[in-house]
């Protein structure tokens, strides 16, 4: 198996996203006495392009996904697809992350399960965590939240679909008053402002 | 996977859970079965989600080094040594070498206690319970020399960003020493318990099968995928901590028997031969250890305002003994991160129970499940109680049914 180096990789998946391409950067990183380097490929595009560029980089060598993460960025939702080629040959895997950010009007992806079948877990998590609606997903249920979890309410979101005030127990509250928090502590930056 | 129905004629429906039919923790299975054969699985985890990455992007950076230590009782320093890894790699902190032994050697010590957890776990299971507690035996002494090092048998607190909390000092190698050879001296008679019995064969052998191309497909990680000849190893394939430095290879099944057949068995001999290859691992660190101070930053308060200026995203990650765990993290100049997210190596492995328990019996479902070493509360991350009112089997009753298959086996 010939082997790409990152920016091959970049140059090819570039070529298969075409003009839905929209920026990617290279990183290394090391540790160790030898300084040996692990390294990795950060691709951002859009929606259109994510199946091509997997199904570009299938071709290259099947990849191991080890999760698609999602980030609430305030007016859009990021997801970024994690994979990993050439393992299995010492020091030579890279990680090659597809990050693809959608408008929180549109919140809709294709499926890669038919793809990569073990998406499947991740893709439901998303549904369920951040309110992504996978397209022709397989099996659409829900996978950690409970049947009874409200509708509408995404525990990932940072936005007034986030999990309410009122859905989170203070452990202070059970009778150890010195428990309690100062005034603001524990909240993020936007919960802060207001 | 569809949901399954409850039927009151043949094939039938049973639920097992969510009181969990291997360990000790929660997951919801839903069978069809076919006499004694398993037609569809299905399964439904989240009985133990708590919310820790919820809870994690409303703290400081620091604080979540504990919090995601947390998350496994078993994988102590996986979660903070994966999420450590990546705040690095943000803030563009250099771990000095040492600090990166030392991680590596409590890693490993890790992994030996937790295959030997295993062992004893599937030993049980199979209903030889003489084995379990042989092996729980032994991993009592890992567990001392953890808390020898560390200061604590099980959340060791000894990853901090930047590097490690605690030295290993050279007294402190003679005892390592001492521990290495004592699992070294059982590690034949455990191997040649599980491996030459003919029990243990006759229930493992082409039991819960995972073919090759599955083990490709459903991303399984660590001697799961390992066992069906996928070539997956975060210590060999991607260097980092003193892994870098070392020439290591994945373990696979046929290194020991010549052929790969992805079955319980297979993933028995993955764990043994892991243990034996963990001991020289630990060895070549101790032996090239290099000197150095072992925090980068020892002032907090210095650490976390240099992490209040940190901007940018990157990827941590471990072997863990049950395969690769990640954490995905983006700073954005705030005391916490901007986004969190946890892949524990269960996560992963989950799917890969589908194709492993369809076609076989029901008394085989505790070995399979068990097969993967699932740890539920790592993937699990909110609290809820599930009530699933239909023909529920409990645990021991599903004990009690892989313990008299081996009987009959044994019988004859």
């Amino acid at each position: 198996m010939k082997m790409l180096a990152p920016q091959e990789i970049v140059d090819v998946l570039k070529e298969a996203a075409g003009d839905a391409f929209k920026e990617a950067r290279c990183t290394e990183w090391a540790e160790g006495v030898k300084g040996n380097k692990s390294r990795q490929v950060w691709i951002r595009l859009d929606r259109k392009a994510l199946r091509p560029a997997l199904k570009r980089l299938i071709e290259i060598h099947f990849p191991h996904l080890g999760v698609i993460s999602c980030t609430d960025l305030g007016e859009e939702v990021e997801l970024l697809y994690h994979l990993f080629v050439y393992y299995g040959v010492p020091h030579s895997e890279i990680m090659v992350t597809l990050a693809v950010s959608l408008p929180k009007t549109d919140l809709s992806i294709p499926t890669i399960t038919d793809l990569i079948p073990g998406a499947l877990v991740s893709e439901r998590e998303k549904q369920e965590m951040m309110g992504i609606r996978v397209e022709n997903i397989p099996d659409g249920r829900r996978m950690f939240l409970p049947d009874d979890f409200p509708e509408g309410v995404y525990p990932w979101r940072k936005d007034a679909t986030g999990i309410p005030s009122d859905m989170v127990k203070e452990l202070w509250t059970t009778g150890r008053e010195n428990l309690k928090p100062p005034e603001g502590a524990g909240a993020t930056e936007e919960e802060k402002k207001e | 996977m569809k949901t399954l129905e409850i039927k009151k004629t043949a094939p039938y429906t049973t639920q097992i859970g969510p009181a969990h039919p291997a360990l000790k923790e929660p997951v919801m299975f839903t069978f069809e079965l076919e006499g004694e054969r398993i037609r569809k699985a299905d399964f439904a985890p989240g009985k133990a989600h708590r919310g820790i990455e919820w809870m994690g992007l409303r703290r400081n950076c620091v604080q979540i080094v504990y919090l995601a230590e947390r998350i496994c009782g078993i994988c102590g320093i996986t979660h903070s040594l994966s999420f450590c890894r990546a705040i690095e790699q943000v803030a563009q902190i250099q771990v000095s070498n040492r600090a990166h032994y030392i991680r590596t050697i409590v890693g490993e010590l890790e992994r030996i206690h937790s295959h030997l957890l295993w062992a004893g776990v599937a030993a049980h299971e199979l209903g030889f319970d003489s084995a379990f507690y042989l092996a729980w035996r032994v991993r009592e002494n890992v567990m001392d020399l953890l808390e020898y090092l560390t200061g604590n048998r099980v959340h060791y607190a000894i990853i901090q960003i930047g590097g490690v909390r605690r030295d290993i000092t050279p007294d402190m190698v003679p005892k390592i020493e001492e521990s290495l050879k004592f699992f070294e001296g059982v590690y034949g008679k455990l191997a040649s318990i599980f491996l030459d019995d003919t029990t243990i064969q006759m229930r493992c052998r082409d039991c819960g099968v995972l073919t090759p191309e599955e083990a490709l497909k459903l991303c399984p990680v660590g001697p799961t995928a390992r066992a069906s000849g996928v070539r997956k190893d975060v210590r060999v394939d991607h260097p980092y901590a003193a892994y870098a430095d070392l020439e290591l290879q994945p373990v696979t099944p046929d290194q020991l028997t010549g052929e790969i057949r992805g079955d319980v068995y297979d993933r028995i001999i993955v764990r043994l031969l892991e243990v034996k290859q963990s001991i020289g691992i630990i060895r070549q660190c101790l032996a090239q250890m290099p000197d150095g101070p072992i925090l980068a930053v020892p002032k907090m308060a210095l650490l976390l305002a240099q992490l209040k200026k940190a901007e940018g995203e990157a990827v941590g990650r471990h072997e863990a003994p049950r395969g690769e765990v990640m954490h995905y993290v983006r700073m954005g100049k705030q005391e916490s991160p901007v986004a969190w997210k946890v892949k524990a190596s269960s996560y992963s492995n989950y799917m890969s129970w589908v194709p492993m328990l369809e076609g076989e019996q029901v008394a085989d479902i505790p070995i399979i499940v068990a097969s993967i070493d699932p740890c539920i509360s790592c993937t699990d991350r909110v609290t809820i109680v599930g009530d699933q009112g239909a023909q529920v089997w409990t645990k021991e009753e599903l004990h009690r049914l892989s313990v008299e298959k081996t009987r009959q086996l044994q019988l004859g």
